[in-house]
């Protein structure tokens, strides 16, 4: 079905699920249990999951398809997001002409900075782009201020020239970015004994974006083009030397890369509109790279899985303070509890970022797969334990390899 | 290839498959509530969003202890702090007893603003959808409380800001649902110009380095246009990029320039780096025009003094409170902070403990949570006794007036935290300014929002 093999249908339909069902997925803790810390079911979390997504799988296209390491992604987001900004300013609060515009903008930008950097490969390509990216950053920060709005970021006024619309609400506020006149912060709450389920709107805008890209991502995995993308990852010598031109498909994955991080821009600012610089240094850049490396780099699924986990140390462990550590251990007596403290105090709260770094570093030296390999080994383990027999291959036929899209 | 096949069964139970869909949003319940997180237990949630990692992590961590205090305070907990000095502009004491909020027990959620605009958003909205924090407070940069200032006012939430000193904050981006304690460039310009002029005299000739974003450029304006005010002549302004580690290329210029005098509109690292790179270049002893060269630090904090450690001493700059003040207030609170942390609080944990103490008094005067209740309640309140002298919530930009400092680097200082001292403490008169003022123009505060 929708041109997709068994096994990549599969694979859609366990995202289209995980997507639809998130708010009751991220919620597993009554809200008034000491445990309701960790769930991640509100909104805000809930849409950077799948934004963020949608930036992985487009960094993976070109990563992952390609090996092109760019540290520039972060720009085209930023790109995006102030095109959106600047669409909401002047055209009119309804999100779907602004994520188009940001889809635009940070593609033309990705053809600019692709075409020129595409003309090294290897570190240089990183090391162009990541210029790039820090030259965005810069003149986002301070140089361009009156189109960016510096330091502040951009953001709506009361005063925004809004053509189609009111440039302010009957009650003298700014109007709320809305789909067709649904507002994107609208939310339903559904009370199920302890645990309350929250439902909005800008999510599942998100989450359907993000699906429609997904498969859009599958589809050029399984085509042809996605074929060539993977021989320019395996030997683009040996490629150049039978006569085939390689840039074009590089430049090509570059710029459908830089649109969805566009795309993930324009999304930021439907769910928030406001575009701050901080979004284009080079940091945010080598986030998305950790994501898809976390995840599993060349994997359809892997880049979105990095980017939930990172997203969610960002957001749950930051959050952990002190008291709510000494409230934890608590029960414990004297002086050990104080000492447990003491040990967890570092991995918390500010100290997310040690704790990420450890997770990277297991994954990248025991999992060189990202956790899609991990998942992988723990399937086999239980489909061998089931049928031993199966692995039994006395004639040494061909194995099939793994599946890219597990 | 796939091929549907139509059956009427097949039809049927698509049909009542979608029937339920259509009819599920009716058994939701959209937020009954009357404003966005309407406390309805025993408990109120505040939201303290600071800087805890990144350049500001310092005041952050201080603004922290800070919040802490005040919520032990409003509990009723500790020595109740400044709860036994805050008054009415009338006289009467504070209506909060230290039994909470209208009887609620305070508590609180922590948050990290990483001094970016974006990360600062999303802990905040974190607060209001996932925690239900009726009230936001914090920061350590003005575009921070720009960016969050704006969130809450979408949000239906009000927020206190914490150290912020651009004049963009009650200036072209106000909002109806934020209030500001501390001060800004402009009341910094008014107060240390005429400090200047008694100390330098009136002609003087300023180079002006700016650290390249929103709060360098209104410091530098404010500075720029008081000192210009009294006679001053400004020879050149450079802007600077934020955090670089060495300002020495910046520096060279600045003695063949003509000038007399070198104002660092910098704050934080910037500013301990670019003072210590002038002091090693010899600016201090060089002479110019036949005068003494003279350095000038609009914003200064003690964190930043202790950073720049012997070079700060003899140069001025305001300051929003210090814990030397001797009224007793300021007293009150050095005492209480030091007796649980064992040293004095900086004016950010100052500014953050007091919007805490406000936003509560407001909330037990309105008798509600409810943020159109509470912008009423504060705007054009009239209070004293919070360690500043006698103070003004104006209502037309919800900006804090009261008096400010001028300090000077300590020529002998006694301990690692006494490192300023108080030259004048510059009347609330001199520094007020009309809301319209052009520094400020262009911004409106909106409506308050009550949210869902």
């Amino acid at each position: 079905m929708f041109g997709l093999d068994r096994k990549d249908l599969t694979l859609f339909l366990v995202v289209v699920a995980l997507a639809l069902f998130a708010p009751f997925l991220l919620n597993p803790f009554p809200s008034d249990s000491g445990l309701a810390q960790f769930n991640a079911g509100y909104p805000d979390l809930m849409q950077r999951f799948v934004i963020f997504g949608i930036f992985a799988i487009g960094f993976n296209i070109l990563f992952g398809l390609t090996g092109y390491l760019s540290f520039g992604h972060a720009a085209f987001l930023g790109v995006g997001s102030y095109a959106g900004v600047w669409m909401m300013k002047l055209l009119t609060m309804n999100v779907i002409p602004a994520i188009i515009i940001s889809v635009i903008f940070a593609g033309l930008l990705s053809a600019l900075i692709g075409w020129i950097s595409l003309r090294r490969s290897g570190i240089y390509f990183s090391i162009l782009t990541l210029a790039f990216a820090q030259m965005c950053y810069a003149l986002a920060y301070s140089v361009l201020t009156p189109i960016t709005g510096g330091e502040t970021g951009l953001q709506l006024n009361l005063d925004d020239p809004r053509i189609i619309g009111a440039s302010q609400t009957a009650e003298g506020n700014i109007p709320v970015p809305h789909l067709f006149g649904l507002e994107m912060n609208q939310t339903w709450q559904l009370g199920m004994g302890g645990w309350e389920f929250t439902f909005s709107a800008g999510y599942y805008l998100a989450a359907v974006v993000m699906l429609v890209s997904f498969y859009l991502a599958i589809r050029l995995f399984r085509s042809p083009f996605g074929m060539m993308l993977r021989a320019v990852k395996s030997n683009q010598q040996r490629m150049n030397y039978t006569g085939l031109n390689s840039r074009p498909y590089t430049l090509a994955a570059f710029v459908i890369s830089g649109m969805y991080a566009g795309l993930a821009g324009g999304l930021m600012v439907a769910m928030d509109p406001l575009a701050g610089a901080e979004r284009m240094i080079w940091t945010a850049s080598g986030e998305v790279v950790l994501m898809t490396i976390l995840g599993g780099a060349g994997t359809l699924i892997g880049p979105v899985l990095g980017a939930g986990l990172i997203k969610y140390l960002e957001n749950i462990l930051s959050k952990i303070n002190k008291g709510v550590l000494e409230q934890w251990f608590a029960v414990m007596p004297d002086g050990i509890d104080t000492f447990l403290v003491t040990i967890v105090y570092p991995f918390i709260g500010k100290g997310w970022h040690l704790t990420l770094g450890i997770i990277f570093m297991l994954v990248v030296i025991f999992l060189p797969g990202g956790l899609v390999e991990g998942a992988q080994r723990i399937g086999k383990l239980f489909r061998r334990t089931r049928k031993p027999a199966a692995t039994d291959d006395p004639e040494h036929h061909p194995k099939p390899q793994p599946h890219v899209g597990e | 290839m796939t091929k549907f096949d139509i059956t009427r069964r097949g039809v049927l139970k698509t049909g009542a498959i979608a029937g339920a869909g259509v009819a599920l949003p009716t058994i939701f319940t959209k937020r009954a509530h009357a404003y966005t997180n309407e406390p309805t237990g025993d408990t109120v949630t505040l939201g303290f969003n600071v800087p805890q990692s990144g350049p500001y992590a310092d005041e952050g961590a201080d603004e922290l202890r800070a919040y802490r205090l005040a919520v032990e305070h409003l509990n009723g907990e500790g020595d109740g702090g400044m709860l036994n000095t805050f008054t009415y502009g009338s006289g009467a004491k504070t209506e909060l007893s230290g039994n909470g909020i209208l009887g609620k027990k305070v508590e609180y959620v922590t948050g990290d603003t990483q001094t970016k605009s974006d990360a600062a958003r999303a802990s905040a909205r974190s607060m209001i959808e996932k925690d239900g924090a009726v009230m936001i407070t914090g920061g350590s940069s003005s575009g921070v409380a720009v960016a969050v200032q704006a969130l809450c006012q979408e949000a239906g939430v009000i927020f206190m800001s914490g150290l912020t000193h651009s004049n963009d904050t009650t200036g072209k981006d106000r909002r109806a649902n934020g209030f500001r304690h501390f001060f800004n460039s402009y009341m910094s310009g008014a107060a240390l110009a005429p400090v200047l002029a008694n100390a330098y005299g009136t002609d003087r000739k300023a180079y002006h380095l700016t650290a390249d974003y929103n709060w360098g450029y209104t410091t530098e304006q404010a500075i720029r246009e008081s000192t210009e005010d009294i006679g001053w002549e400004t020879v050149n302004a450079v802007k600077t990029p934020l955090g670089a580690g060495d300002f020495s290329s910046y520096i060279t210029p600045v003695l063949q320039s003509g000038a007399d005098v070198l104002v660092l509109n910098h704050y934080g690292g910037d500013m301990v780096n670019s003072l210590t790179n002038a002091v090693q270049f010899g600016l201090r002893e060089a002479q110019a025009n036949g005068k003494d060269f003279q350095i000038v630090v609009p914003l200064f904090s003690r964190l930043m003094a202790r950073g720049a450690g012997e070079n700060i001493k003899g140069i001025f700059g305001s300051t929003n409170w210090h814990w030397s003040l001797s009224d007793e207030a300021s007293q009150t609170f050095t005492r209480s902070f030091g007796e649980k942390y064992g040293f004095p609080p900086s004016q950010a944990a100052h500014t953050c403990y007091v919007q805490t103490l406000l936003y509560a008094d407001a909330v037990q005067r309105a008798g509600s949570f409810e943020p159109c209740a509470v912008v009423e309640a504060l705007e054009d309140f009239e209070f004293d006794g919070l360690g500043n002298g006698p103070t003004l919530y104006r209502g037309a930009d919800h900006q804090a007036f009261k008096d400010v400092l001028v300090v000077k680097g300590k020529e002998n200082p006694e301990s690692e935290f006494d490192l300023l001292e108080i030259v004048e403490i510059t009347p609330v008169d001199q520094v007020t300014y009309a809301p319209d003022h052009p520094q400020f123009a262009g911004g409106s505060l909106g409506s308050c929002n009550n949210g869902a």
